[in-house]
């Protein structure tokens, strides 16, 4: 008899805990979207004033660059090629954070890979510049 | 690291790679230059190492590992006429790794801090469709130069009927999935996206020629800059921002100084099909006098021993037959009989930006033997012979004569104006804009017939035996 109340006591539990996992998985959904409206809601309000504050940032790098450029020796434009192309992997940092977090998942794939890509541009890009600059001689004599 | 710390951390490297570029005003600062720029792009890796979102570290270290290893060997192996190659293929590696970490942030966003999966802002999704694309197109862009540069696809511009249309088609619809994707955020949206862009960037190329390859790869050079750009705004990120702009602009400049150096429109070499129309001869009148005084190397030799100036004018052609040794032992016997020796190079000579400064450099030529276009066109009236080796249309002086030429208004080379010229070529045959060129023609110039490794080799013996 006690037995049996137990088993029906303990179904009950389960039942209640089943409820109560569906209700805590709701609730995280719930919380989920509101994280991303407010995400959405921040870019909109705070976010889009750093929005603008990135286009000054590109702007002025623009007109930086073009003056940099312009300045460089039409003998140097292969060096040059080949340096910007090295420091254009600097997307490197975006591929760190998404081969970072401590769990795989299909972000983190991506990521590696953008690693090695990179990475094959970082020390190939520099190293080609610098075999190409260290050629570069003045007459002797 | 806080986040004002990886912010200042950010702005320090940024500094780095714009003092990297300054560097490259001068040969002598350059060194130092490159030297900066790999402080830079330290500084930004271990500041991003550092940041919170970042605790494992295995597969970051396995993926540098092998990325820096066939970066290095690759770096170290490549011959410098393949330089073109090179470049083109670490544009595509950009671009690949631009498409990769956009689709990284579109499918875990809490890491960039832009949402979370399947809730990502607007802004954060346009921003990320438009490095998508230009990643995308730099991607498969540069993999058809590389092919053609390299000759596994032939190098004639790939024309067909509607090509223009097709290509405005393709990219309305593009449009048109962003516009879908960012409303929707369908990961199906996002990979169509990557792979039309890689379809256009195929199409984008292919219809431009050899001879506009300079132009093409500075093109992509730029591209590959925008799309670190636009990641960098995904992902909020200084660094970035900056470096792609710096690269984008100057990739921009590069096209530019290239379309200037042939007096064509960026747009007219983007439309592509230069090097097919004009395959005939353009100059059509003179056809009955064509006779040309053929050389051997012990005249050419003959004539430059009694020289008091020499001017070298090279080209693709002394970087195809790998002559640029050859060429400078010669140069060097010149010298030794006191003979002037400087060399003149034109913007677009060779097929990347520059790449006859690097060849003559590795081949010990001193930098400050060697000019560029506008220095040294005053310099050839006065010089007694113009060794034009591998060179054609930046010489031909029908861009200047002729306004039905395709090269008309081209600035060139005036080596007509040195007492004897000489030109080393395998056959009459026109250069890549499918121009004859008067010179060959003109009873001051010899043509000296042959591979102009070879040539040059036989001039030195020449000498020797004199």
């Amino acid at each position: 008899m006690a037995t049996d109340k137990v088993i029906e006591g303990a179904a009950d539990l389960a039942n209640n805990a089943k409820a109560l996992a569906a209700q805590a998985e709701a609730l995280m959904a719930q919380v989920n979207q509101l994280a991303g409206q407010l995400a959405s809601q921040a870019q909109q309000s705070g976010g889009g004033d750093s929005f603008v504050f990135f286009v000054m940032i590109f702007v002025l790098s623009c007109f930086v660059g073009y003056y940099v450029v312009w300045s460089v020796t039409p003998a140097l434009h292969s060096p040059l090629m080949s340096l910007t192309n090295a420091i254009s992997s600097v997307i490197i940092v975006g591929a760190l954070i998404a081969a970072g977090p401590a769990d795989l998942s299909l972000a983190k794939v991506f990521g590696f890979f953008a690693v090695i890509l990179a990475s094959v541009n970082i020390f190939g890009g520099f190293i080609v510049s610098q075999r190409m600059l260290s050629m570069f001689k003045k007459k002797t004599n | 690291m806080s986040e004002n710390l990886s912010a200042f951390a950010y702005l320090i490297a940024s500094v780095c790679f714009i003092m990297a570029l300054r560097g490259l005003s001068s040969p002598v600062t350059a060194r130092r230059g490159n030297l900066l720029g790999m402080a830079g792009m330290t500084i930004a890796i271990v500041t991003t190492l550092a940041s919170p979102g970042v605790m494992s570290f295995t597969m970051i270290l396995i993926g540098m590992l092998i990325g820096g290893a066939i970066g290095t060997v690759v770096a170290l192996k490549i011959k410098m006429t393949a330089l073109p190659e090179l470049v083109a293929a670490f544009h595509s590696l950009v671009g690949l790794a631009a498409v990769l970490v956009a689709a990284a942030a579109y499918y875990e966003p809490q890491a960039y801090g832009i949402g979370v999966a399947g809730n990502i802002p607007i802004g954060s999704l346009i921003e990320m469709s438009i490095g998508t694309v230009i990643g995308a197109v730099t991607f498969t862009g540069s993999i058809i130069a590389f092919a053609k540069l390299q000759g596994t696809m032939s190098g004639a511009p790939v024309v067909f009927a509607g090509q223009h249309a097709l290509n405005a088609l393709l990219g309305l619809l593009l449009f048109g999935l962003i516009f879908w994707f960012v409303g929707d955020q369908n990961a199906g949206l996002f990979w169509m996206i990557v792979l039309l862009s890689c379809l256009m960037g195929v199409l984008i190329i292919i219809p431009i020629g050899g001879a506009d390859m300079p132009v093409v790869i500075s093109m992509l050079n730029s591209y590959s800059g925008w799309a670190a750009c636009g990641i960098g705004f995904t992902l909020s990120n200084p660094a970035l921002i900056v470096t792609g702009a710096l690269v984008g602009s100057s990739g921009a400049i590069l096209s530019y100084i290239m379309c200037k150096g042939m007096n064509r429109s960026f747009i007219s070499v983007i439309l592509g099909g230069f090097g097919t129309e004009n395959g005939g001869p353009a100059a059509g009148g003179e056809d009955g006098d064509k006779t040309v005084r053929r050389g051997s190397a012990a005249d050419a030799a003959f004539i430059m021993k009694n020289a008091g100036s020499v001017i070298i004018v090279p080209g693709y052609g002394m970087a195809v037959a790998q002559a640029q040794h050859a060429l400078r032992e010669m140069c060097d016997m010149l010298k030794a009989e006191g003979i002037k020796v400087s060399y003149a190079i034109h913007p677009v000579a060779g097929r990347m930006p520059g790449h006859m400064n690097v060849l003559l450099a590795e081949a010990n030529v001193p930098y400050d033997e060697v000019f560029e276009l506008d220095s040294i066109n005053r310099d050839f009236p006065s010089a007694d012979v113009a060794f034009v080796i591998g060179a054609n249309d930046v010489t031909n002086p029908v861009a200047k004569t002729d306004p039905d030429s395709p090269i008309y208004g081209m600035p060139i080379l005036d080596v007509e104006n040195a007492g004897t010229v000489l030109f080393v070529k395998r056959s009459l045959s026109p250069g890549y804009a499918g121009v004859d060129n008067v010179l060959f023609y003109r009873d001051s110039t010899m043509m000296l017939f042959g591979d102009a490794k070879a040539m040059c080799e036989g001039i030195v013996n020449a000498m020797d035996a004199m």
